[in-house]
């Protein structure tokens, strides 16, 4: 079964995605922000797939996708922004640093289904 | 709820003005779609709004009420499948040709709704390598419905509907957000011509094809449109053409004037050799009707 680990200080958001991705077959973990992001992974190795916020205390979203890609020796796992930074710039800059998606918050089943069949995770 | 009755009459209309076969079972379907017009026109229920119909005098009412009814959903590069067929196999296979003799290779986008399937084909045009340009392509896109292709020509999305189906590299580079907004690049757009077209009347108008989309609106029509539509977009093809269909349609068992394309790809059909239909008993020639 292919792992998620959902990254969002937000524990409502996180409940939310994890309803929507859990029956379509996937294990979901969460992390409340980006250092708890990188401790996940150095404690896992990867995940299949990161669903990601930007704002976020501690470390935001984007200085943790910088530092993720920026690690030797790791399975690089697929990164999907979900974020309200909605402008074509916020997109931009994040598939610039490595993103694989972007999903513009406020997002529902389809769009979160539409997101992992483009991108092949199931 | 619809009654029964209403329910009825609302299905013949359908099928009479667009041929689509709604079948037993689908009064949500009607419920949900209906509601919203019968709002707009004042009415308080979708029974109400089906009486006003019954009366006969108002058209615009029963013009958007048909519309509501048809109007698909679509999404970006629904299903992939047929996109990645047409990146690996039918371009290389089929625009060479058409280069050489200086000829547009043309895109048939049926049913195109509100757009996303042709800019969908456009796009892909535009970034394979080496891109197959605007000058080098028609994409004929139509619709039975003048309001789909009004929202169609626009070419303006909603947030939700951008992130179904597109990629988010093709989103920030083929679109401009506007407060009202996503708004697809002219770039993408001169690659598309919009028509009016149901698909029950003459295709004669719009000329043969190198690629047909027709996809998810069959499963709709009942046997008789179906075969009669599968042979009229069967005559539309060049002898080399391909018919694209949604996963859950097939000619098989329908129409014999179309096979299926010795490829890997599914839903993807050719005009049947006259050979093979004589020897399935059926006269020469009709073929090219």
């Amino acid at each position: 079964m292919k792992r998620i680990l959902v990254v969002d200080d937000s524990a409502a958001i996180r409940k939310a995605i994890r309803r929507i991705i859990e029956p379509l077959g996937f294990t979901v973990d969460e992390a409340g922000d980006g250092q708890q992001a990188l401790t996940y992974c150095a404690e896992w190795g990867s995940v299949d797939a990161i669903l990601l916020d930007i704002d976020m205390p501690v470390m935001d979203g984007l200085t943790f996708l910088r530092q993720l890609r920026g690690l030797a020796g790791m399975p690089q796992p697929t990164v999907i922004m979900c974020t309200s930074h909605n402008t074509m710039n916020n997109i931009e800059e994040a598939l610039a640093l490595g993103a694989n998606e972007y999903i513009m918050k406020p997002f529902d089943t389809d769009i979160i289904s539409s997101k992992f069949q483009q991108l092949e995770l199931m | 709820m619809t009654l029964p009755d209403d329910y009825r009459y609302l299905s013949e209309l359908l099928n009479r003005s667009s041929g689509l076969y709604l079948g037993e079972g689908k009064e949500y379907l009607l419920e949900s779609r209906l509601a919203p017009i019968a709002e707009q026109f004042d009415l308080p229920d979708v029974a109400a709004l089906v009486r006003r119909m019954r009366e006969g005098k108002d058209p615009l009412l029963a013009q958007a009420a048909v519309e509501a009814m048809t109007t698909q959903e679509t999404l970006f590069f629904r299903d992939t499948s047929p996109f990645k067929a047409l990146k690996e196999h039918i371009v290389p296979a089929l625009l060479p040709a058409r280069r050489a003799a200086h000829q547009k290779l043309r895109i048939w986008s049926a049913a195109c709704s509100t757009g996303q399937e042709p800019y969908s084909i456009a796009m892909l045009l535009a970034t394979l390598t080496p891109a197959v340009l605007p000058g080098e392509v028609e994409i004929v896109a139509t619709d039975y419905s003048p309001k789909a292709l009004v929202r169609a020509k626009a070419g303006l999305y909603s947030q939700f509907e951008v992130q179904r189906g597109l990629p988010a590299q093709l989103l920030v580079r083929f679109f401009q957000q506007t407060p009202a907004g996503f708004r697809i690049a002219d770039e993408v757009r001169k690659y598309v011509t919009f028509r009016e077209q149901n698909l029950l009347l003459s295709y004669g108008l719009l000329g043969s094809f190198d690629v047909i989309f027709c996809r998810n609106v069959l499963i709709y029509f009942d046997r008789p449109v179906k075969r009669d539509v599968f042979d009229r977009l069967a005559a539309a093809l060049t002898p080399t053409g391909f018919l694209l269909l949604g996963a859950a349609e097939t000619p098989y068992g329908v129409s014999d004037r179309l096979v299926r394309a010795a490829c890997q790809y599914p839903g993807i059909y050719v005009r049947a050799p006259a050979s093979a239909r004589a020897s399935l008993g059926m006269a020469e020639g009709a073929l090219v009707a």
